[in-house]
């Protein structure tokens, strides 16, 4: 597995400016209700540039919601909702369109189209959305494939994928757009035990070696520690806690925390 | 009653007239309820319930009007609005457009069947709206329901023999008009029985193979 990743630093059309840790998610005041469940109270949240940053806490405390939202495949009830200086909510659809090109998300059941091969799965977007030329679409493909370990997998279809081997083709897809950007959502849950590892590998190389903005909601509580620059505490819809890693799981400040560990840990 | 090879034999050229009437009209007929189903299906999905209601309403009507009565609306009544077309034509639009009310409903499921986590990929790629459609779900909802677009292909062979009264000589016409001129109706009505049989088993077994070329 190559460990040096110039594929996601290149300049490119919707080029990313410099890394200067200046803010790049913003959510203000935003409120998701699911009927009369209130998941989100007014939430005001925010995410650096080049941060790694992992939302933990019990399910329903609207940690996955926050990483929809963003991925605008839910809208919020109230609120505004900023990436990179411009609107993502409100907007109108082709401001979306724009913005969204900036967030790349993986999902907890991969999401793989099972009618193409992962060679196909990768190249699909660049090609049609980005308008970048087939051959070259390609060879990007085949490099990221390379940089998730599957290279030998080019042709293969998800079905013929372990689940682990499908969840790397799935990240593999996500950078291909190059996002500034990448949402994790528990992306490791729906594997096997056995399966994990190879995953959380990959993206620890990616976190280690490109200057990507990661959002992960995850129950792995040793890979939030190890690749985690801030760990957020969510319980009912609201940050309850939040710091460093070290600081979050040695010495937890709210004893609702403190029960959360200790029953995840 | 005694059986008349004879009889057989002098059936067979009308026999082979009318087998390739019949199968002219089940192919384009299926292809144009194939297409045609798609068509109201994606339809129905529009946002608009301006384009929705119609559609619903004039595919329920047709739906749920005898194919025989629509036959001769088609042949009798849409020539006095000054649309003539031949009886064959008129038979193959009207078991397509009969039929179509039914494939869109097969389509439908297909379409409700791709997992919602199909589009949420797409949504995250960025992937246009028609590319979504075209790449992502249609192809995964059309395989899924080859299966049951092959049972309406058996159940529109079985209602070829209504085009008989529209003047089409399909199997059935072909048979009945050799019967009444021969006064012999045991071989012909027996040979195209058998040959209904043959060409649903041959139809089904193409439909296997296509379902099997399909699954990934």
């Amino acid at each position: 597995m190559s460990t040096d990743a110039p594929l996601m630093k290149e300049p490119d059309s919707h080029s990313n400016p410099p890394v200067d840790g200046s803010e790049l998610i913003r959510l203000d005041q935003v409120t998701k209700r699911f009927g009369q469940n209130t998941v989100l109270d007014r939430l005001d949240f925010s995410v650096n540039s080049g941060k790694h940053v992992t939302l933990i806490g019990p399910s329903g405390s609207g940690k996955t919601t926050i990483l929809r939202l963003l991925m605008t495949l839910t809208k919020p009830d109230e609120g505004t909702i900023t990436v990179d200086g411009e609107k993502l909510f409100p907007a109108p659809e082709k401001q979306v369109r724009e913005v969204r090109k900036k967030i790349g998300m993986v999902f907890q059941q991969f999401n793989l189209f099972p009618n193409m091969t992962a060679l196909r799965n990768i190249m699909e977007a660049p090609v049609t959305v980005l308008g970048m030329p087939k051959d070259e679409a390609e060879q990007r493909a085949r490099d990221l494939l390379d940089l998730v370990g599957l290279a030998d997998k080019c042709d293969a279809r998800p079905s013929q994928l372990s689940g682990g081997q499908q969840q790397r083709v799935a990240i593999a897809r996500a950078l291909a757009m190059r996002p500034r950007v990448l949402l994790l959502d528990e992306v490791t849950s729906a594997l096997d035990p056995e399966l994990v590892a190879g995953v959380l590998d990959v993206l620890r190389d990616i976190a280690r070696t490109t200057d990507i903005t990661m959002l992960c909601v995850t129950h792995e509580m040793n890979f939030a520690r190890d690749i985690s620059d801030q760990v957020l505490m969510f319980d009912s819809g609201k940050v309850i806690e939040s710091g460093p890693p070290e600081k979050i799981f040695s010495e937890p400040e709210q004893d609702r925390t403190r029960e959360f560990l200790s029953a995840v840990l | 009653m005694k059986w008349d090879w004879n009889a057989v034999g002098d059936f067979m050229p009308h026999f082979w007239d009318g087998v390739l009437v019949t199968l002219q009209a089940l192919v384009l007929g299926s292809l144009i309820s194939f297409a045609l189903g798609l068509v109201w299906a994606l339809l129905m999905r529009t946002p608009s319930r301006w384009v929705r209601w119609p559609v619903g309403v004039v595919t329920e009507f047709v739906r749920n009007t005898p194919l025989l009565v629509q036959l001769f609306f088609l042949f009798y009544v849409m020539p006095e609005w000054g649309l003539t077309m031949s009886a064959l034509t008129t038979g193959v639009i009207g078991i397509g457009l009969h039929y179509s009310t039914y494939t869109m409903q097969v389509y439908r499921a297909g379409i409700e069947a791709v997992p919602a986590g199909q589009w949420e990929a797409a949504t995250a790629l960025n992937l246009p709206r028609l590319r979504t459609w075209q790449v992502v779900i249609l192809p995964q909802a059309i395989r899924r329901v080859v299966p049951a677009l092959g049972n309406y292909v058996i159940a529109m062979l079985k209602d070829t023999p209504l085009l008989m009264a529209i003047t089409v000589l399909e199997m059935l016409g072909e048979a009945r008009l050799f019967s009444q001129q021969h006064f012999q109706f045991t071989e012909p009505l027996t040979v195209i029985g058998v040959a209904f049989i043959v060409i649903s088993y041959l139809a089904s077994l193409l439909l296997r193979a296509l379902e099997r070329r399909l699954v990934h």
